[in-house]
């Protein structure tokens, strides 16, 4: 625990240093610019990880419920291994929504021109 | 992203059809992709023998083996959609694997080709739906009791239309971060056929999401052809 809150402290100190830096630089639309194109990374990468966490704890449960039931009866494995996969690739899924927004934020920016033309003005 | 080297896109510009092969790389590799399971399609069936062998044999565990698992999923009355479900499920995968072919790229890394696929099911099961219950298909979206009928329609006709998102984004995401990885890793460490253990994970998911896309449309046409609450 207090391992946990001293990482979170540190992370925190860092992004306020980060922003700190930014903001004694010329403080410019191209900053703003800056700060924006930096947050959208931020948000990618960090979107993608909580996304990975949730669905692995997902996938492991789903695949401790098949190992279980093929313990029990190693006849029926076929058919559990089956329901299994089908369960895997359904929760993988919802990973993959995240993933498809990340790679949205990092590769399309969406809203950088209409956003750069008002900055800009 | 660089723009990777593709071989029938170095053909098509030898013809003259260079700019429309660039833009549309999924359309010229979907037509190569129908190209060979027609090929291959026309040799297994071409001399069709009491005793199957060679090709004949390939596609009758292929295509029996398929049809009994469909079976199995829908029940009997599933059987007359077994030609759209079965050539859904070997097309994506026949396009899937295309990938992983060096100088060749997965049509549905691209979002085209998956969104077509999915509207085409889309539109499939709610032609079943109006076929076999008439008008009574409508039953379906009302939910179990007529007094919640005004709340329900919304909410299904929401829920069907998330099944065309779904059905696209997960076989669009899972091809082009397969894409994607190769990518990557043959730019940090191709010398040292670093892509090589993810290949053999690509053919296994690839297939995976082959028989996923066609599993869902089983589910959706046999919730189609149930009875209505």
């Amino acid at each position: 625990m207090k391992k946990f809150a001293l990482t979170a402290a540190l992370t925190g100190l860092f992004v306020m240093g980060i922003s700190a830096v930014a903001m004694a630089a010329d403080a410019g639309a191209l900053t703003e610019l800056a700060k924006l194109f930096s947050a959208t990374v931020t948000a990618a990468g960090f979107g993608i990880g909580i996304a990975a966490f949730g669905t692995g704890i997902a996938q492991g449960l789903a695949v401790k419920g098949a190992v279980e039931g093929t313990a029990r009866n190693p006849e029926a494995s076929g058919k559990i291994t089956v329901n299994m996969l089908i369960g895997l690739a359904m929760i993988e899924s919802l990973c993959i929504y995240a993933l498809v927004v990340a790679l949205i934020l990092l590769y399309a920016y969406p809203m950088a021109e209409p956003v750069a033309k008002m900055l800009l003005k | 992203m660089e723009h990777p080297l593709l071989l029938l896109q170095l053909f098509f510009d030898s013809v003259g059809l260079g700019e429309f092969a660039h833009h549309y790389p999924n359309v010229i590799y979907s037509w190569l992709v129908m190209l060979v399971l027609l090929i291959l399609a026309k040799l297994g069936a071409s001399s069709i023998k009491m005793i199957p062998s060679g090709g004949q044999n390939f596609f009758e565990v292929l295509i029996g083996g398929y049809e009994d698992f469909m079976v199995d999923v829908m029940g009997e009355e599933g059987r007359p959609y077994f030609p759209l479900i079965f050539t859904l499920f070997f097309y994506i995968l026949c396009m899937n694997w295309l990938g992983l072919i060096p100088g060749m790229f997965s049509p549905t890394a691209n979002i085209n080709t998956p969104l077509a696929m999915a509207l085409v099911v889309f539109v499939a099961t709610h032609i079943v739906g109006v076929k076999v219950h008439k008008m009574k298909y409508v039953k379906h979206f009302m939910g179990p009791v007529a007094a919640l009928a005004p709340l329900m329609i919304p909410i299904e006709i929401i829920g069907h239309c998330a099944r065309v998102l779904s059905l696209t984004f997960r076989l669009f995401g899972n091809i082009l971060g397969e894409d994607l990885v190769l990518a990557i890793l043959m730019f940090l460490a191709g010398l040292y056929l670093a892509p090589l253990p993810m290949m053999f994970l690509a053919i296994f998911t690839s297939f995976v999401q082959a028989f996923i896309f066609s599993l869902l449309t089983m589910l959706y046409i046999s919730a189609a052809l149930e009875e209505a609450h």
